[in-house]
């Protein structure tokens, strides 16, 4: 008989009262890390920027495009290797509540992002084909498109119907690459808005630039900002991480919001676990001053309070735990389904296991602490006299 | 001049309740002789629980000493109170005090889980214990499979397994029935008389001192 088994014995001294709390922790755990993951997946987009990557948009907005000619003048600045040119579409399938990002690109986007892994067949017969696409493999999934499917989408910012096919399908190459993108020829919407509003035409969203790896980007950045600079429309070059980061400026609040969430509810928890804890000691002073009186010394009565806590926090950060995984590996086309493709990458990645793993430590620990010192500076008699 | 187990010289303790101060020994002077089954008795809140808290080392006088088993027990510290109480006393309650979700032979076991001994000679001693106060075939019972009579057999067990110098008993035979009384004042008398354990009891009950040695009573913090 050891204390380990003595610890184990008393956490299923209350069988009801310890899988209540034991659930409570594990729902908790639940809660805590899909919160957290909701807001790395927020921030996925940011982890994933290159560094040799720099957007080139509007200084006045994003909102505004920047005239086509720029393209050729930043691709002759030193340091530029590339130049790709972009559109947010802002289209949906069939209900406006399917919404997904989408984009117009040409070529030398395409080329720059080679993390979205297309096979080399499905990328020839979509550079063939004026009204090809190239989906992401989660945004495959959630509507079941399939190589050679015929999707049309509903504009609104370039109204109308738009007919595609699917051409190619990617994967990302990283956990957090994004898998939900709609990708597109920027010819097509261009040559359509030629005919059908020609203020429209020949204006991209915004430049994506490949920067040479020995390259300073700010110096690039005020470079290419200072050619356009007293234009109609001058520029805001950035790298791509400060532009995605921008992004998620808008919905600091929301962030926000979700880590004071996921704080609270670990609190919460831990206002259980300890209410818990000092209903189990409490009834138990007797016991603790009948093994004092036996010899046990306060570490004995530490290890045996703390033990019980920790054994009842990290169970249920255990199933917690093993819910999460089973929720994002069988449901995350639901969940990035549920969120109108809000989240797409939803990943448990390590560095939320381990910040579980600390707050169901955390717990485990704090709530011990009262119910220990109660029981340690507890008079043999006093708790004798408990029994009487 | 015999040798003392226990030596108790001008002992007096108090509580304070509020701001009220509550005497409940005055100047006690006991002395128990080595092999001695000593009872002692008195009405409730002459201080005879107190007492022997203050002999067994689970409180502290307030002035005075106390020497058991040649160990002055009001000069150690906390920690070496605890470690002196695992090697010297046996402790015998009215309540039994078991561990509820421990089989009796566990909790006959604790107190050697604070020793040094093997998993092996732990066995042995549990099994000579629990064979001694009868109950070697309720070893995987827990306390409430057992009747009031064969837990306090159990807490004797458990009392005796480190095979202590001195065993103190609070009211043994207080929460039993008769004849469960008898058969642990039996026990009692038997661990005294064979083991040549020395015994200091706290009781109510006549019939319990009658199978004593030697009866000292208190009243109002006295020895009279």
């Amino acid at each position: 008989m050891k204390i380990l088994k003595l610890i184990f014995k008393n956490t299923l001294r209350h069988p009801l009262r310890t899988i209540l709390t034991f659930l409570g922790i594990a729902i908790v755990t639940f809660a805590f890390g899909f919160i957290r993951t909701a807001i790395s997946a927020w921030y996925a987009g940011v982890e994933a920027s290159a560094q040799n990557r720099m957007v080139v948009l509007n200084a006045t907005s994003l909102m505004f495009p920047l005239p086509l000619s720029y393209r050729d003048k930043i691709a002759q600045i030193p340091g530029v290797q590339s130049v790709g040119t972009a559109n947010w579409f802002g289209a949906y399938y069939k209900d406006p509540k399917d919404f997904f990002a989408n984009f117009a690109v040409d070529d030398k986007y395409l080329a720059m992002y080679s993390e979205f892994v297309t096979p080399p067949e499905q990328l020839a017969a979509y550079k063939q084909e004026r009204n090809a696409c190239i989906i992401g493999r989660k945004l495959a999934n959630r509507f079941g498109w399939k190589l050679g499917d015929a999707v049309q989408l509903t504009g609104t910012i370039f109204y109308g119907q738009w007919d595609f096919v699917v051409r190619g399908i990617y994967d990302g190459a990283h956990a957090t690459t994004d898998e939900t993108a709609f990708l597109f020829h920027w010819d097509y919407i261009n040559e359509r808005m030629k005919q059908e509003s020609p203020e429209l035409a020949d204006y991209p969203g915004w430049f994506v630039i490949q920067i040479a790896d020995d390259v300073n980007p700010v110096a690039i950045g005020e470079i290419i900002d200072g050619n356009f600079k007293n234009s109609p429309a001058e520029t805001k070059t950035e790298t791509e991480r400060a532009f995605n980061l921008s992004f998620i400026a808008m919905a600091g609040t929301i962030m926000t919001a979700m880590e004071v969430i996921s704080i609270v509810v670990v609190l919460i928890i831990l206002l259980v676990l300890a209410n818990t804890m000092a209903m189990t000691a409490r009834e138990r002073m007797s016991e603790y001053a009948v093994l004092k009186t036996l010899g046990f010394r306060p570490l004995h009565l530490v290890g045996l309070i703390s033990g019980e806590s920790l054994l009842i926090a990290l169970g249920g950060f255990v199933v917690g735990l093993g819910a999460l995984f089973f929720i994002f590996k069988n449901f995350s086309v639901v969940i990035t389904k549920l969120s109108n493709g809000f989240f797409g990458i939803f990943n448990l990645t390590d560095n939320t296991i381990a910040l579980t793993f600390a707050s169901a430590l955390m717990v485990g620990i704090v709530a011990a602490i009262f119910p220990t010192w109660r029981a340690v500076r507890m008079r043999i008699a006093d708790g004798l006299h408990r029994v009487a | 001049m015999p040798n003392h187990i226990v030596a108790v010289n001008e002992v007096s303790k108090s509580y304070r309740r509020d701001s009220i101060k509550i005497p409940v020994l005055e100047n006690i002077n006991l002395a128990v002789p080595e092999g001695e089954f000593l009872a002692l008795m008195g009405p409730s809140g002459s201080g005879k629980t107190t007492l022997l808290n203050l002999i067994a080392g689970i409180d502290r006088p307030d002035t005075g000493t106390i020497v058991v088993a040649n160990d002055e027990v009001t000069k150690l510290s906390e920690s070496q109170m605890a470690d002196w109480r695992a090697r010297h006393i046996g402790f015998i309650f009215q309540f039994y005090n078991l561990i509820p979700v421990l089989t009796a032979y566990e909790n006959v076991e604790l107190p050697l889980l604070l020793t040094k001994l093997s998993k092996k000679e732990r066995d042995e001693h549990v099994k000579t214990a629990l064979g001694v106060v009868g109950l070697s075939d309720r070893m995987k019972h827990y306390p409430k499979q057992l009747s009031g009579g064969q837990q306090q057999r159990v807490a004797i067990a458990r009392a005796i397994v480190a095979d202590p110098t001195l065993i103190v008993a609070d009211e043994p035979t207080g929460d039993l029935d008769k004849v469960s009384a008898t058969e642990i004042l039996t026990l009692l008398e038997r661990l005294n008389r064979e083991f040549k354990k020395s015994i200091v009891m706290v009781t109510h009950d006549q019939r319990a001192a009658d199978k004593a040695h030697l009866v000292r009573h208190l009243d109002k913090g006295e020895l009279v």
